[in-house]
């Protein structure tokens, strides 16, 4: 049976450069998905009213 | 037959990867995608529809709604840059756009676009109301499919239909926060829609041999400059009215009063000024002048609005008939 290539061989490993870019766009996903999932949170609270919160513990 | 390109790139597995190569595109690539002038103008609408409303809806859901809008426009500008790559590689203007400039793949730019408009559409339905949701979905399809892909490369009148996409914004914005559209949003909407015309073709007259050579058929390009200017004199002739209408709906007081009177009246003489001055350097200047007037009447008209409405400067002239 054929040997197939692991993916390093054949993909050119990243440069420093595009290292640094997908880092920025990594961090610039994690952002807009936190002020997402604020949002939404602060959203249902809204329309909720405050009494979501009012519950025996 | 030859094979369909999909059959032949691998769509997993180490082939996959390299047949799609790492990204290139830094974070303000993406953000370019987005057209943030052309969002923060729809966001402007939008709050100003959604002022005149005067609905008691929730702060926090207003301003979610205006976000979601917000996205919904960036992933319709996100869709318009996929779409028309080929040809913005050939115009001045655009060239140096993400995508003809290589930073950013045709296939991230389709898939960065349809997610976002597929969850602000979904965002919107559920934090707002489906009217208004329905009315975004309709909005960005109608400028990605009906301007984008149809209008756009066959019809001189592709500015004037496909207006309507820009001029939908106050409605949706109206539908967010009263789970309905009413008579005054309707003027915002056609007050938008006349004001198109006038402010491309504008641009259209300085830059259409840019459009030329892209091959798409702007008013210069197909019935001449001379003609293009009367258009814009006639458009302008009735948008002028239609920008005081609001006066006569009793929603516009003292300070849209003045703001669309004389802004009218300006519009009205800078495009004299375009039909009178046909050839060189004045008649470049004067659509220019009247281009970049246009958009400052646009938002003194919406910001007289916000005024009045969302600051309580409105005094009633008593003109509603």
């Amino acid at each position: 049976m054929a040997r197939v290539s692991p993916v390093r061989d054949r993909v050119p490993a990243p440069t420093p450069e595009e290292l640094k870019r997908r880092r920025s766009r990594s961090i610039a996903i994690a952002l807009a998905l936190g002020a997402l999932a604020l949002l939404f949170y602060v959203v249902t609270i809204a329309k909720m009213g405050p009494q979501v919160l009012n519950r025996p513990l | 037959m030859a094979p369909a390109l999909s059959s032949l790139t691998p769509t997993h597995g180490p082939d996959a990867l390299a047949a799609h190569p790492p990204s290139l595109g830094e974070v303000s690539d993406y953000i370019a995608l987005l057209k943030p002038r052309v969002m923060s103008l729809v966001v402007f609408t939008a709050l100003v529809g959604m002022v005149v409303a005067h609905s008691a809806v929730h702060p926090v859901i207003a301003f979610a709604s205006l976000i979601m809008i917000a996205i919904g426009a960036g992933a319709s500008g996100a869709l318009n840059m996929w779409w028309d790559a080929d040809i913005d590689a050939l115009m001045t203007r655009t060239r140096k756009r993400p995508i003809p400039d290589g930073r950013v793949r045709p296939d991230e730019a389709l898939a960065f676009g349809s997610i976002l408009a597929a969850g602000s559409v979904l965002a919107l339905g559920l934090i707002a109301n489906w009217l208004a949701a329905s009315f975004l979905a309709f909005t960005i399809f109608f400028y990605v499919a009906v301007y984008s892909m149809w209008l756009k490369r066959s019809t001189a009148q592709n500015i004037v239909i496909g207006g309507a996409a820009g001029a939908f914004p106050p409605m949706i914005g109206e539908a967010a926060v009263s789970g309905t559209v009413s008579l005054e949003t309707f003027v915002l909407f056609l007050i938008i829609f006349l004001w198109t015309p006038p402010h491309f073709w504008a641009l259209a007259l300085v830059k259409s041999s840019d459009y030329a050579r892209a091959g798409v058929p702007m008013m210069p390009n197909v019935a001449g400059a001379d003609a293009t200017r009367l258009q814009i004199l006639l458009y302008t002739l009735v948008l002028a009215p239609c920008g005081v209408a609001p006066l006569f709906l009793g929603f516009g007081g003292w300070v849209y009063a003045m703001v669309s009177i004389i802004g009218g009246f300006a519009m009205i003489a800078l495009s004299v000024q375009v039909l009178r001055l046909r050839t060189g350097e004045p008649a470049i200047r004067a659509a220019q002048h009247l281009f970049g007037f246009s958009i400052l009447y646009l938002f003194s008209l919406f910001a007289a609005l916000l005024a009045e409405h969302g600051l309580g400067l409105m005094r009633p002239l008593g003109w509603h008939v």
